[in-house]
């Protein structure tokens, strides 16, 4: 299955990653060979079986709501790229 | 020192033949001197080394030392070290030091292992042959033309070049066991939920397990009893108890049932790869196991499920990466749209870029129940295939992988190519099995895996299987030329 060049700048849009103009064939070639790996799947027939999502079929756990950790906001903010008075700084996003 | 196994360097520190110091000196030279040709580490930590084998040494002097006092050993550089950069092999993180460790960095710790440095490995993972890394490939030991595999190629290499006795490694597809396979070491990917994951940089969360690396299965045993933790910290852990993998590797392997899946023996498995393989199930047969034809019919359905499922998990995960809180930013962005789409588009290598839009196609509106829905539902399929298999059998035996090592490049331009080497290695992960790679021979110079796959939670009895096979035989003890 082939996949579109309208297709790829939505999925770049999607996933937030710039893709120049010059790599857009390249990528769609690649993506096309995996799809085309992937499209097996839908030969199989799968009715009635129950789609997994863990091996053990465990479940989520619940713990009591009580506070389990410290505030490390200086240890975290100490490899921020950007931060201002304990703040995370992003180019501006309101005038 | 360096070709001493973890179990006779435990032995050599408790009764002080040499100390953690001259131990970790000896090591850190070894790096030093022979890493360039390898390019096995992305990260030394002498100081920090050094410093800790001198408190180990105390505590062995002092005569209350914990399992692995003093024993040197490396991180995959997946797994988070608090004050030591954690890059997961990729420019996004090239900056990145983590103020916390890993639960499995802490279990070393509280184990008293002296940490060497971190292990060079593909991009966050993604990839069979450590040519993803941004720090550039890593080196196969036995042939410098050639991929050590991955994504855990840099631990591999570094056991197999004796630049440390042992490693730890992830396992989303096969990455402990194809590279302990392609290097000649042994590899063990517990069962899902074993060992905590807390820490160790996400690719695919119903996937990714943590596991050891190092020379023998008693080895493994040593370190997985370190590793092997429940962890609240981490949602998918089992509570279970950790047994001691040490306590039965001594136990006989006479009426084993070993199954032999025809699918494993198939098209595309190089002859004298099966040659290798099918002399190690014979030597088996003669400690008295008995083999057992049997047939996992969906195999090859495992690598078209694992490529929906692993994507689609990690264009989730790596959502993460924006810029903001850590990692790599790009330089002047113009606004907040253009701060995220530069900075994943410079940060990130092309194939984990290929499979996040993989990953958010097959998640995309319209798509979901054809691809992410599917795949889940023929995982179950795959599983249902085990557990038949284990109604028959106690374990399953075959090939790690379908060829030995291959060279620089060979794959590139393909990446169906370069999935297809998983071909015998994902369908454990998919069903959440442990599994392990064995060495037992050797093609062209270079080694082979025996494959072991268990029943959930039968680490133990895999390491027995493991270490019974390498009393009889000296596959694990070879050492690429140049090493000894």
């Amino acid at each position: 299955m082939s996949i579109e060049r309208q297709e790829i700048e939505k999925l770049a849009t999607l996933s937030r990653i710039a893709i120049g103009e010059d790599t857009i064939t390249e990528v769609s070639e690649r993506l096309s060979s995996v799809l085309e790996l992937v499209d097996q799947l839908q030969a199989v027939n799968t009715e009635g079986v129950e789609a997994m999502s863990h091996p053990m079929k465990a479940t989520q756990r619940l713990r009591e709501d009580e506070v389990s950790e410290i505030n490390q906001r200086e240890a975290f903010q100490a490899v921020a790229p950007d931060t201002e008075d304990g703040l995370f700084l992003v180019p501006k996003v309101i005038e | 020192m360096h070709n001493l196994t973890i179990a006779e360097l435990v032995t050599g520190l408790q009764s002080k033949e040499f100390s953690s110091v001259e131990l970790t000196q000896h090591f850190l030279a070894r790096i030093a001197k022979l890493d360039a040709n390898y390019n096995a580490l992305i990260t030394v930590t002498a100081d920090q080394a050094l410093k800790a084998a001198a408190a180990a040494d105390e505590r062995l002097a002092a005569g209350n030392a914990p399992a692995l006092c003093g024993v040197p050993i490396l991180h995959k550089d997946i797994f988070c070290t608090n004050g030591v950069r954690t890059s997961c092999g990729s420019k996004m993180l090239d900056n990145f030091i983590p103020p916390y460790n890993a639960t499995v960095v802490e279990n070393f710790e509280q184990a008293g292992a002296v940490v060497l440095g971190k292990t060079n490995m593909d991009e966050f993972a993604m990839g069979s042959s450590n040519e993803t890394s941004f720090y550039g490939p890593v080196k196969n030991p036995w042939a410098s033309d050639s991929v050590p595999g991955g994504s855990s190629g840099g631990s591999a290499a570094a056991v197999a070049a004796r630049l440390a006795p042992g490693a730890t490694a992830t396992d989303t597809g096969g990455s402990i066991r194809q590279p302990a396979a392609l290097c000649g070491i042994t590899g063990l990917k517990p069962t899902y939920g074993r060992v905590s994951r807390w820490g160790m940089i996400a690719f695919a969360s119903s996937l990714d397990q943590g596991g050891p690396m190092a020379r023998t299965a008693e080895d493994c045993a040593l370190l997985l009893n370190c590793m092997a933790s429940y962890d609240d910290k981490d949602s998918t852990c089992i509570d279970r108890e950790v047994p001691d993998y040490s306590a039965t590797l001594g136990d006989s392997v006479k009426g084993l049932k070993i199954g032999v899946p025809r699918e494993y023996f198939s098209e595309g498995l190089d002859p004298d790869t099966e040659k290798a393989v099918r002399a190690a199930l014979a030597e088996y047969a003669a400690q008295g196991a008995e083999l057992v034809e049997i047939s996992l019919p969906n195999t090859g359905l495992s690598v078209p499920a694992y490529y929906v499922i692993a994507p689609a998990e990690a264009s989730t995960n790596l959502t993460r990466f924006d810029g903001v809180r850590y990692g790599y930013r790009c330089e002047d962005p113009k606004d907040l749209n253009d701060l995220y789409t530069r900075t994943r588009a410079e940060g990130f290598g092309d194939e984990v870029k290929h499979r996040i839009l993989i990953g958010t196609y097959c998640l995309s509106a319209g798509y979901y129940d054809a691809y992410y829905g599917k795949a889940q539902q023929v995982r179950q399929l795959i599983q249902q295939d085990f557990e038949k298999a284990f109604e028959q059998v106690d374990v399953i035996m075959g090939p790690t992988t379908p060829s030995p090592a291959f060279k620089f490049g060979s794959k590139g331009d393909d990446p169906v190519a370069m999935y297809l080497e998983d071909i015998y290695t994902v369908a454990t992960n998919l069903a959440g099995l442990p599994g392990m790679s064995v060495p037992c021979g050797m093609v062209d110079n270079k080694p082979v895996g025996l494959q072991i796959i268990g029943n959930y939670f039968d680490e133990a009895r895999m390491l027995n299987i493991a270490h019974q096979y390498q009393q009889a035989t000296k596959w694990h003890s070879l050492a690429p030329e140049g090493i000894a």
